[in-house]
């Protein structure tokens, strides 16, 4: 079976922290302990509504030597295809889920003298188990945290309490902006950036990075993409000899496992690069939306990222 | 002066490059002897308004060349030895946003790789080309004594005194290759030295 390890849980809490974000909390059905992890590392969560399953990545939030309990913070998304929504409206203390073994494509870099983490929105829960990591280790960090509104900066409170010389929060309806350019100069050689929000802010720092110098290994970013729904499609699996109909709302990925057949997997959010499928033919236009290809190989459209990428056109014949 | 084609090796092997000029806010240049040659092929007045070229000449006459390109700070050392401490200096007063530049012999390459990789820079972001001898800094696996500027293959710890097989073997944090005894099972029975490229 593809994917990292299941483990089975039980959720024991649910917090509603504002109007779009709720915190969920599991603890192991065996009632034993968890495996520990990183910070920055994410949880794939299996969702089963009805008919569907969606297996949705969410970062875990809490503290990465708590081994008792996992937590994430869910941002509700009603644009999407409902696998935020279903955690919100039909997931209740008390029920049994299945999440998968934590796996981390966001790690820290523990050789950087400085780690300097800006986040966007919902973007701020890697950075909770990062910061936890880094105090019992006496990192040295800083955190630039924008967020929409009072109203809406999930741990906003927390965070300036407990670490108030490191915490910078900006409100977007306060007209409150990083100012990159003076927060990237002059920082201490050997420091590096972390990155995590929408598209936006990551694409923004960068290319701010890139223009002053600052090595790519020194910049760090996590976007997980949902995968958005499109026109429905027809795929042949050129090695399992199937051929599948991939729906409005399910993903190619999704497809391919309703199909019975196994494909790797990790992230399902276009990052880690498990899912990489070749295309033996393609007749029409694969729409690319992974940050794991190159540009020359999307245009190619010689491989596909079916955990995001779709299709239309006639024909696509994939090495599966 | 053409440049030297090394033969294409283990993955341990270090693949040295061509220096680019590239954005940055700051430049360290640091070269020794026929490196000179690579930073003038890439000196501007615009790079060198912000770059710290630190040279050791090793008996080549580059130096009024490199000071002629009026580089924000200039400094000449007579070895790499002596001209470390200066190089942490500046490494340590630096900040994001440095390019780094090191060209000449892969003893200084090396060297002064491991002195920016310690100040936080990672080794794929810092620059190099290969320029003049092709000797090799080796350190004995035996008593851990380095020999510098090797030029044969096999060759004596200027340590210990065993006759050493030159190999590929590469470490970043030592900036050394593997030096490992060729006559152990059969004591004297060493071929004739060779150059390392013949």
């Amino acid at each position: 079976m593809s994917g990292a390890e299941k483990i089975a849980v039980r959720v024991t809490e649910v917090a509603p922290l504002n109007e779009l974000v709720t915190r969920f909390r599991f603890e192991p059905v065996s009632g034993g302990l968890l495996p520990t992890f990183s910070g920055g590392a994410h949880t794939v969560v299996e969702m089963r509504d009805g008919d569907i399953t969606r297996l949705n990545p969410y970062s875990l939030m809490s503290d990465p030597f708590d081994r008792s309990a996992y937590t994430i913070s869910v941002r509700r998304d009603d644009e999407g295809r409902g696998g935020s929504k279903f955690m919100h409206t039909n997931v209740s203390v008390g029920d049994e889920m299945v999440i998968s073994n934590p796996v981390n494509l966001f790690s820290l870099d523990l050789r950087a003298t400085k780690h300097l983490m800006i986040a966007g929105g919902i973007g701020i829960t890697p950075f909770l188990a990062q910061i936890k990591q880094l105090d019992r280790a006496h990192g040295n960090w800083e955190l630039h945290y924008a967020c929409r509104s009072e109203a809406l900066g999930s741990y906003v409170d927390y965070l300036t309490t407990t670490h108030p010389n490191d915490v910078n929060i900006y409100y977007d309806d306060q007209s409150q902006a990083i100012d990159l350019d003076t927060l990237l100069d002059g920082q201490p050689l050997g420091t590096h950036i972390y990155v995590c929000g929408p598209k936006g802010m990551i694409d923004w720092v960068r290319a701010k990075a890139a223009e002053i110098g600052w090595p790519r290994e020194a910049v760090h970013y996590e976007e997980f993409l949902a995968p958005q729904p499109g026109k429905p499609f027809e795929v042949k699996l050129a090695v399992s000899n199937k051929v599948i109909q991939v729906g409005e709302q399910e993903s190619l990925l999704e497809a391919i496992e309703r199909a019975g057949v196994d494909a790797p997997y990790l992230c399902r959010g276009g990052a880690c690069g498990q899912c990489e499928t070749d295309v033996v033919q393609a007749e029409g236009e694969i729409i690319h939306r992974d940050h794991w290809l190159e540009d020359s190989e999307k245009a190619g459209d010689a491989k596909i990222m079916p955990c995001v990428s779709r299709f239309e056109g006639k024909v696509l014949v994939l090495d599966r | 002066m053409s440049k030297f084609e090394f033969p294409p090796s283990i993955k341990s092997r270090p693949v040295w490059g061509t220096l680019e000029p590239r954005a940055g806010k700051h430049h360290l240049m640091i070269a020794d002897a026929a490196g000179a040659e690579a930073i003038l092929g890439i000196a501007t007045p615009e790079l060198m308004a912000g770059t710290h070229i630190i040279y050791i000449p090793r008996g080549a006459d580059h130096a009024d060349a490199l000071r002629a390109q009026n580089p924000a700070q200039f400094y000449e050392g007579p070895t790499y030895a002596a001209s470390v401490s200066r190089i942490r200096r500046v490494l340590q007063d630096a900040s994001m946003g440095l390019q780094v530049y090191l060209t000449g012999t892969e003893g200084l390459m090396g060297q002064a790789m491991h002195e920016a990789m310690q100040a936080g820079i990672p080794h794929t972001a810092i620059q190099t080309e290969h320029r003049g001898s092709v000797a090799r800094r080796m350190q004995c696996v035996h008593c851990k004594g380095i020999t510098e500027d090797v030029e044969t293959d096999p060759f004596v710890c200027s340590h210990c005194g065993l006759n050493l097989f030159v190999r590929d073997h590469y470490s970043r944090r030592l900036a050394a290759y593997q030096g490992v005894c060729i006559d152990a099972e059969d004591p004297g029975n060493v071929p004739e030295p060779k150059g390392i490229y013949e």
